[in-house]
């Protein structure tokens, strides 16, 4: 089941890209329709997906891969991964029906996001380190040539620096995972295995290095200050798909590692340096908030606050290596707020960059000075802007809400101190209403005039994604009764 | 204690094969040389055949104990042939047809030969065959494709070899005259108690020897001259193959040299990380991408000595040494042959706009690429990986940093290389035609290399389990 969720992207994004003579056309509607099947599917999963319990995974699937090095294709899914699977499969979807549109060489562009996809799916359905690493580090490939290939602006430069970095970050990462193998007793690389062991758990100094080497890869994938300086250009010059893929999905491939591997496999080093996380969290959200309330590119403002979004992640995930008294349950609501918010930034930020791309598509400029009074000839592209630019400041019935409350209600009663990073939201409110009221409000003038407003295609990737964030925002029960145990879970793996 | 030819079976093969290409190639007319071609493969598909065979058999010495026939010797062997086959594709493309055609071939088998013995030798006289069986035909290959820079070539890798071949004799005189023996066994009982200065002197130029054949740092000089300035057949088949037999041949002699002194596996891998960041630092603004495969495999050599300086600490080593050169063979010859199908294109920037006119063979170049690069599924990160964890095991933790840092920067010309290549082209680009000006051998070559480089990397299973009781004799 978790193998055919894996690999069907794969297989028919080969057969897409062997076939030449496949149509334009044909090869956007096998996009759509692989996404839909795939959503079914991850459906089905959802409907029986039953609480594996502590250091369990339901679906499970293995199969020796490497013995020799105590390496196997290992799969599964729990209460962390199972809303990240969901949402990749809607964002792609959402991407897929937004491309129907797209005349620049359909049939490589859906080889390549079908290959995303499979090793998006792969990097959140892994168990093992290794499987872990090969999908983690093949998205950095995939994403380059999306970059590269579909890009504007500068894109070599831009992909050449995306590449440069994350791999860098992988690189890191897989030199912690080669230290947790050597350390481990028998040799493996089984995530549930070494979580069952925790290697290293008496060797502070060894386990501060690996713990280093691991938050390094996923801190430059995350992206937080101070790794997120590939970020920014390398939004600005994709195309919308391509930024909706990379900070929907490709973003949460970090702050996952952290609730899948570094957390549970290290609780003592995390225990050990859960400050400097808080503190390296506190800063991405204010930094981030700060500098993207300094653009004028609405590109660049969106790629910023992702840095802020992601800071709340980790300041909730280091606020509970804090071991207070008396705190497992505010710190269990503060891992729930976090998965929260990586479903409801992936849902959020994709729906933003999306309508971006509508912009440039008519204008062929994301500079917010060069509109104005837009919500005029464009009602549609004003709402659903709207919409979703209060969903990411995290307004109450809307999933942001959610996952912001949570992580601050269970962070502060941890650490009182965390409260310095509240006005990170109140500054996010502050650029967000500045950017609708540039760009929106006033007499129609520069290129607003002529804009065009959202046609289906469009509408229809938008809209969903937007109406997911509401669906969370209003009952987030469905999703919150998912993720609960396996945040209860996972602090007592980190500790009491 | 006997001879036992039989167990030579690979090596005789080969050099039998040698021959009877160089005879009859000189009877055939040169639109029948396909004929020499077609032998010579069938000797290495002969050899490669009976060493598998052999593999499957216990591990045994022959010719007094000089030569050990072992898993190593038997992968080394069979990844000798098979690459060596491979190369013929190559050849295939520029040669055919030439006059030097089938003494190209002889040639090839004979240094393959030399390679294998190489592999497999216990005995420090022998290890001086092997070395000058696997370097004097690679002078003559080096030379064979004439003009001036295929003439420094040859001059410049004739004067590092008889130096190193020089300095690796005086290493043997040294260690005989402390031990009173050459072979392994002996040589590991004599060293423990032989004053430490002149062990040193005597490993270190031995070591010195086969850094030339690996093509190593700091007799590395050769290499990028010969990768450019030699044909694409010798270019391949210099920086793939003779890596095989001396890495080999570098373990075995580590693992009785740190029997008793540690500090070996220290300096291979002092040695080692010379090797990466030199190699990669030198391939940063390469233009020629021949030039650039040329430093890119002085690098690689670093890579390669990572799993020699654990040699006996970590029970990955060997395996991950010969996975390693497995994956390496595949993935340098896939990249090079990519270079055989344009073989006047000498520029990066000429196979700009690749994907879009050959989509296939830009999809091997980029798996190529990657794949010297370390990125899964292919089959060298699997080899890095292993390496990288054995260095670990054994006690060299910021080796394996090394590794990953100097994987980052390889990443960097490499995508120099394969950014144009994957990017449309422009107006004013020279453009790739569809049919026509390409070798159709080279290419197919190209494909199945980067093929069987990914599948190397998927099924890594498979093989590792036919390594991973690798043990020496």
């Amino acid at each position: 089941m978790l193998s055919l969720i894996i690999f069907l992207p794969l297989v028919v994004a080969a057969v897409v890209a062997a076939v030449p003579s496949l149509g334009a056309a044909a090869a956007r509607w096998v996009w759509v329709a692989v996404s839909v099947v795939e959503l079914v599917l991850v459906g089905v999963l959802w409907a029986g997906y039953e609480d594996p319990g502590s250091n369990g995974l339901a679906f499970e699937e293995q199969v020796p891969w490497i013995p020799g090095v105590g390496s196997s294709y290992h799969v599964g899914v729990d209460g962390l991964s199972l809303p990240l699977v969901a949402m990749t499969s809607v964002v792609f979807l959402a991407c897929a029906v937004y491309a129907l549109r797209d005349r620049e060489r359909p049939r490589a562009h859906t080889a390549l996001f079908l290959f995303l996809q499979s090793v998006s799916l792969g990097v959140f359905l892994a168990a093992d380190l290794i499987v872990f690493f090969v999908f983690f580090d093949l998205s950095i490939v995939g994403m380059y040539f999306v970059i590269a290939g579909w890009g504007h602006g500068d894109p070599a430069r831009s992909a050449l620096k995306f590449f440069l970095y994350t791999f860098l970050g992988s690189l890191a990462l897989l030199l912690g995972f080669i230290g947790l193998y050597v350390a481990s007793d028998p040799h493996t690389f089984d995530i549930r295995e070494l979580v069952a062991a925790t290697p290293l758990e008496d060797d502070p100094v060894a386990g501060g290095f690996v713990l280093a080497a691991i938050l390094l890869g996923l801190a430059v994938k995350t992206p937080t200050v101070p790794f997120h300086t590939w970020l920014p250009p390398a939004h600005t010059d994709a195309p919308a798909t391509g930024s909706a893929v990379l900070a929907g999905v490709l973003l949460k491939m970090g702050t996952y590692g952290f609730v899948r591997i570094a957390m549970p496999i290290l609780p003592e080093a995390w225990r050990a340096w859960a400050w400097v996380i808080v503190a390296v969290g506190i800063v991405s959200v204010l930094y981030g908030a700060f500098v993207a309330l300094a653009q004028t590119n609405l590109k660049r403002m969106i790629a910023y606050t992702s840095v802020n979004h992601m800071g709340y992640i980790i300041l909730a995930l280091g606020a509970v290596g804090l071991l207070v008294d008396d705190t497992a349950q505010a710190r269990s609501v503060a891992v729930t707020g976090a998965v929260v918010q990586m479903v409801s930034h992936g849902l959020i930020t994709a729906a933003l960059f999306l309508l971006a791309g509508v912009m440039y598509n008519r204008a062929g400029t994301y500079d917010m000075g060069s509109y104005g009074g837009l919500a005029t000839p464009a009602p549609r592209y004003a709402t659903l802007f709207a919409v979703a630019a209060f969903a990411s400041l995290g307004l109450p019935g809307l999933s942001g809400f959610i996952a912001e409350f949570q992580i601050f209600a269970g962070s502060i009663a941890v650490a009182p101190v965390t409260a310095i990073a509240l006005p990170g939201i109140l500054v996010t409110a502050a650029l967000f209403l500045l950017a609708l009221q540039r760009v929106f409000t006033g007499p129609t003038q520069g290129q607003s005039s002529g804009f065009a407003d959202l046609r289906g295609r469009e509408l229809w990737s938008v809209g969903p994604l937007l109406a997911l964030s509401l669906l969370i925002g209003v009952v987030p029960q469905v999703l919150l009764g998912v993720i609960e145990p396996a945040s209860a879970a996972l602090i007592t793996l980190v500790g009491k | 204690m006997q001879m036992q030819p039989a167990l030579l079976l690979p090596e005789i093969t080969t050099f039998i094969g040698g021959l009877v290409v160089l005879l009859g190639g000189s009877f055939l007319p040169r639109d029948r040389q396909w004929i020499a071609r077609a032998l010579a493969a069938l000797a290495l598909l002969g050899a490669a055949g009976t060493a598998a065979f052999a593999m499957a058999g216990p591990a045994q010495t022959a010719f007094s104990g000089t030569f050990a026939v072992d898993v190593a010797t038997g992968a080394a062997r069979v990844i000798t042939a098979l690459t060596t086959l491979l190369i013929l594709g190559v050849a295939s493309g520029e040669i055919a047809g030439s006059a030097r055609e089938s003494d190209t071939y002889a040639l090839l088998l004979f240094a393959a030969t030399g390679v294998m013995v190489l592999a497999g030798t216990t005995d420090l006289l022998v290890l001086i065959v092997g070395f000058l069986l696997a370097s004097i035909p690679l002078y003559g290959i080096v030379g064979l494709r004439g003009g001036r820079s295929g003439a420094e070539a040859a001059v410049k890798t004739y004067l590092m070899g008889a130096l190193s071949g020089i300095v690796l004799m005086l290493g043997v005189t040294l260690l005989y005259a402390l031990t009173g023996a050459t072979d392994y066994a002996g040589l590991e009982e004599g060293l423990s108690v032989a004053p430490d200065a002149a062990v040193g002197a005597g490993v270190l130029c031995v070591l010195v020897g086969l850094l030339f054949k690996a093509g190593g740092v700091p007799v590395h000089f050769w290499v990028p001259d010969a990768a450019q300035g030699a044909g694409v057949t010798a270019a391949t088949f210099l920086t793939t193959v003779p890596k095989v037999g001396a890495l080999v041949a570098m373990y075995r002699l580590m693992a009785v040299s740190s029997a008793g002194n540690e500090s070996w596996l220290v300096v291979v891998a002092v040695l080692a990380t010379a090797s990466m960041v030199l190699g990669n630092l030198a391939a940063f603004w390469q233009r020629d991408p021949r030039r650039l495969l040329g430093w890119s495999t002085v690098s690689q050599v670093g890579f390669l000595l990572v799993p020699v300086a654990a040699a006996g600490r970590s029970d990955l080593a060997l395996p991950s040494l010969l996975f390693y050169l497995a994956a390496y063979a595949l993935t340098n010859v896939a990249a090079f042959a990519v270079t055989a199908t344009f073989p006047d294109r000498r520029e990066l920037d000429d196979y700009r706009g690749l994907v879009s006119a050959r989509p296939g063979l830009a999809l091997a170049l980029l798996v190529a690429l990657l794949g010297l690069v370390g990125t899964p599924p292919t089959a060298v990160f699997v080899g890095k990986l292993a390496t990288a964890t054995a260095a670990w095991d054994g006690g060299h933790a910021w080796l394996a940093l090394m590794v990953m840092i100097n994987s980052l920067l390889s990443l960097f010309y490499y995508l120099r290389w394969f950014g144009p290549a994957l990017a449309r082209s422009g107006e004013r680009d020279r453009q790739i035609p569809r049919t026509g000006e390409v070798a159709t051998w080279p290419a197919v070559t190209a494909v199945v290399a980067a093929t069987a480089s990914v599948g190397l990397g998927v099924g890594a299973g498979l093989l590792w389990s036919a390594l991973a009781d690798s043990l020496l004799l």
